[in-house]
């Protein structure tokens, strides 16, 4: 067989559609369809929903299903990060019983990782799985699970040997949210939004062959899955589509999709609505102060040669190239730009940034922006964090002396109380 | 003194701080900010019978305790740092200071000892963002009836304007083109306010429509034009106090937090990122302190530079509070972030005291003006 190319993916896609494509279908039913054809990941491998196509081909795929208004296989939300975990570390069990599921959307995933006590130090997890018999019981709190009172699954970190070091002592575990022993209280921002959730697990039941890999290797398994998360693997990209969406299946896509996007409604916000800024000025009459335009400005510079700099990466790895410094600095410098785009609203909008809800300008949402924008740099790891990360493995600057790391977890030092 | 405090005045913070923590724990700043009106009437006037706050900058012939602008400071940092819910700067600070300034003799002798005793809360009804004088009365007209006046209009947002007894409201178009100042009391017919929804919750503003709403003379009719003006230039370094209040409480409550939390086997305070921002957190808090301090010192000395300090101390104030409030949040990580956590509540309070009165760019700009004259 000849080596595959875009044109030929194309051809090959189309020709699929025309034959398959049939808004009248129910929406698992389609997807279905598209995981035993191979469509609904066409990159992943054929036993498993995929065509063992080269990535890159993806765009292209997609650019099909958007031109007649097909719809793809399930993509938000934790559930690509829990496949492409499943897909890396799962055995053909864990593959057969969750991958289609995920890909049809039956399933919604949560990601189990966070704790009240671990944070920027993930590894430092004190949530426990202990055996009894041959199941593993787990005991403890997760914190910031976006879908967690939605989810099916969840991707657990725990710990499962307290004399390993911290790295050491980790299992991964797929846990079974529907269960007693599974409590889910929704955490509450001061944005007023609770789009996470605080999760309690009490004598939480995990069945032996729900481990991926083995007992001690779940840091090396989350690695995978924040990596993921980082490259914001297929996540919630989507290509606009100018077909008519009309019909049964989109109406169940359409729910879907509000129910997925609920609890991000803000985040344009957190990072700051540079793009209202030019339209502002305008309404509030201040482009003749000339403090406020030294101000927009500065924000200007700032956003225009981040974007910039998010492209140079983009554009190195797609001729190849070894990564460059560039690609580490975006997560700090979205903290810079929306800090100065908080400012900026500020400013112009005087008083009127006092008013939240239907009072506030633009209806709230100038408010909504100063209270989303410190999550941006908290979320994700902070920008301290981002700062030693940046020292660290970009520059090559000692690395901080590790207290932590040569001795049994149990003698680590810690936070005594989880609150 | 601008540079020191008397031992008295050491003991009435000493005091104040005491029956704060008690009496506003966040807890009960978390209770009454999600009620309208934000405060209690009962506690309300047990601050002022047993504290006798209100009281303290207005002078003893009406009915006050005399003290000045340095007392009226403390009580408004000590409430500004346990962000303690109350109509007490509407009140003691904008309402009292222009009645002082522009009513007449029979007027402050009638009206002010209502405030001092805590009966009666008022506010300043004013339009205008910042500093700029031209629009204070724009939004409300006063025309004659009979022997008496009337106003029209709208004003928004006004401080407190839900609840306070007593309503001093600017309005333009009496006299030719002067400032007139009108009292409103009670529920008069035509008077409509209407709660607006806050993005600090625990400051309270509402809009006051009038429509055509019988209201007494404040002073000369055209004339309060330079009462308001040396109002507003006092409250720049009320506000300013009140700031540094919340941004010392801030910068504390993050210190405490991080000497207490463990990250990757050793406290987070032990990394020199931490103690960086611990420090300029101090810095930055200490040197709007002073600013503050010499801003109310120079009102009490009827200073000819004070309206230049309260500008300063504004100007401080806003970039410190927000700072500091900007590394507390990050300073707690995540926690910090979530509404259950209180440094959300001061967070809130520096953006709301960042706008009020003028921003710093707006009191950069004055301080310059006036010093470089
Ligand atoms: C809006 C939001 C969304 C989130 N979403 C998710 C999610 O989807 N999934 C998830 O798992 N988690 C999520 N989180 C949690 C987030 O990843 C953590 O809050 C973050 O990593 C910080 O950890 P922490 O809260 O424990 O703070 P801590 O780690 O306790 O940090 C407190 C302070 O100490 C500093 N610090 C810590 N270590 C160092 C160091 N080595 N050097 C210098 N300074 C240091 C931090 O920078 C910070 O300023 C979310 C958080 C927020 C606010």
């Amino acid at each position: 067989m000849t080596e595959p190319t875009e044109a030929s993916v194309r051809a090959e896609v189309r020709a699929w559609l025309e034959a398959n494509w049939n808004p009248d279908l129910g929406l698992v039913e389609w997807r279905e369809r598209l995981c035993d054809a191979g469509w609904a990941a066409a990159h992943w491998p054929k036993r498993w929903y995929g065509r063992d196509l080269p990535v890159k081909f993806n765009a292209a795929i997609d650019e099909e299903f958007a031109r007649i208004g097909a719809i793809t296989a399930a993509r938000a939300g934790i559930r690509t990060l829990a496949a492409l975990t499943i897909l890396a570390h799962g055995t053909d069990f864990h593959k057969e019983k969750f991958l289609k599921r995920i890909l049809t959307g039956e399933d919604t995933w949560c990601q189990l990782f966070s704790e009240p006590g671990s944070g920027s130090d993930m590894a430092g997890a004190v949530t426990r799985a202990d055996r009894r018999g041959n199941r593993w019981v787990v005991n403890g709190q997760k914190v910031w699970t976006t879908s967690a009172h939605k989810a099916n699954w969840g991707l657990l970190l725990a710990r499962v040997d307290w004399d390993s070091a911290k790295h050491k002592g980790l299992g991964y575990f797929i846990l079974d949210m529907k269960q007693p022993g599974v409590q889910v209280h929704p955490l509450r921002q001061m944005n007023h939004h609770a789009s996470f959730n605080q999760v309690f697990m009490t004598d939480a039941m995990v069945e032996p062959e729900l481990m991926l890999g083995e007992p001690g290797e779940g840091w090396k398994i989350a690695t995978t899955t924040l990596m993921n998360e980082r490259r914001n693997a297929d996540g919630l990209r989507s290509t606009a589509s100018s077909a008519p969406r009309e019909g049964r299946i989109y109406d169940e896509e359409r729910a879907e999709i509000a129910t997925t996007m609920a609890p991000y409604t803000w985040y344009p916000q957190r990072a700051g609505r540079t793009d209202l800024v030019m339209s502002r000025v305008r309404e509030t009459g201040k482009l003749d102060d000339p403090v406020i335009r030294q101000e927009i400005g500065r924000l200007l510079v700032l956003s225009k040669s981040a974007e910039w700099t998010a492209l140079r990466a983009r554009a190195a790895l797609a001729q190849g190239k070894a990564p460059g410094p560039e690609g580490s600095l975006g997560k700090l410098v979205a903290s810079h730009v929306a800090r100065q785009a908080a400012r900026v609203h500020t400013y112009l909008s005087g008083t009127d940034a006092l008013l939240s809800g239907a009072d506030g300008a633009m209806d709230g949402l100038i408010a909504e922006i100063l209270v989303s924008v410190p999550a941006v740099s908290i979320a994700g790891g902070t920008d301290e964090i981002q700062r030693n990360i940046i020292a660290e493995r970009v520059l090559g600057m000692p690395r901080e002396p590790s207290v932590d790391t040569a001795k049994p977890f149990r003698d680590v030092p810690r936070n005594l109380a989880a609150t | 003194m601008r540079f020191s405090f008397t031992a008295e005045q050491d003991e009435f913070r000493a005091t104040l701080r005491r029956a704060f923590a008690a009496r506003s724990p966040t807890t009960e700043v978390r209770r009454l900010m999600a009620t309208e009106a934000g405060y209690e009437r009962d506690a309300w006037d047990r601050l002022n019978s047993e504290l006798g706050l209100t009281a303290v900058a207005i002078p003893e012939a009406y009915g006050g305790a005399g003290f000045g602008a340095g007392e009226l400071c403390i009580v408004l940092e000590e409430m500004g740092r346990s962000l303690l819910c109350a109509p007490y700067f509407a009140t003691a600070a904008m309402a009292a200071t222009v009645i002082q300034k522009a009513g007449t003799e029979a007027e402050k002798r009638e009206l002010l000892p209502m405030l001092a005793s805590g009966k009666s809360t008022a506010t300043l009804a004013y339009t205008g963002a910042g500093p700029s004088l031209e629009a204070v009365g724009a939004g409300v007209v006063a025309t004659r009836s009979g022997t008496g006046w009337r106003l029209s209009g709208a004003v928004s947002p006004v401080l407190d304007g839900l609840t306070a007894d007593l309503l001093v409201v600017a309005a333009s178009g009496a006299v030719g083109a002067g400032l007139s100042l009108f009292t409103i009391q009670g529920k008069p017919a035509g008077l409509t306010r209407q709660p607006l929804r806050t993005m600090d919750e625990t400051r309270k503003f509402a809009r006051l429509v009038l429509d055509r709403v019988e209201a007494r003379p404040l002073g000369e009719i055209g004339g309060a034009g330079e009462a308001v003006a040396a109002t507003l230039r006092e409250l720049y370094a009320y506000l300013a106090n009140e700031m540094v209040g919340g941004a010392e409480r801030l910068r504390e409550d993050a210190l405490a937090y991080v000497k207490m939390r463990m990250q990757f086997g050793r406290s987070i305070a032990s990394f020199q990122a931490t103690k960086h921002k611990a420090a300029d957190m101090l810095v930055d808090v200490e040197l709007a302190k002073s600013a503050a301090y010499c801003a109310a010192a120079a009102i009490d000395e009827a200073d000819p530079e004070a309206p230049a300090l309260a500008s300063l101390a504004k100007a401080a104030a806003c970039d410190a509070y927000l700072q500091t409030a900007i590394h507390a949040v990050q300073m707690h990580g995540g926690i910090g972030f979530t509404w259950d956590n209180d440094t959300h509540l001061w967070f809130k309070r520096a953006k709301s005291s960042e706008v009020l009165f003028g921003d710093a760019n707006a009191h950069r700009e004055l301080l310059v003006r006036q010093w470089k004259a």
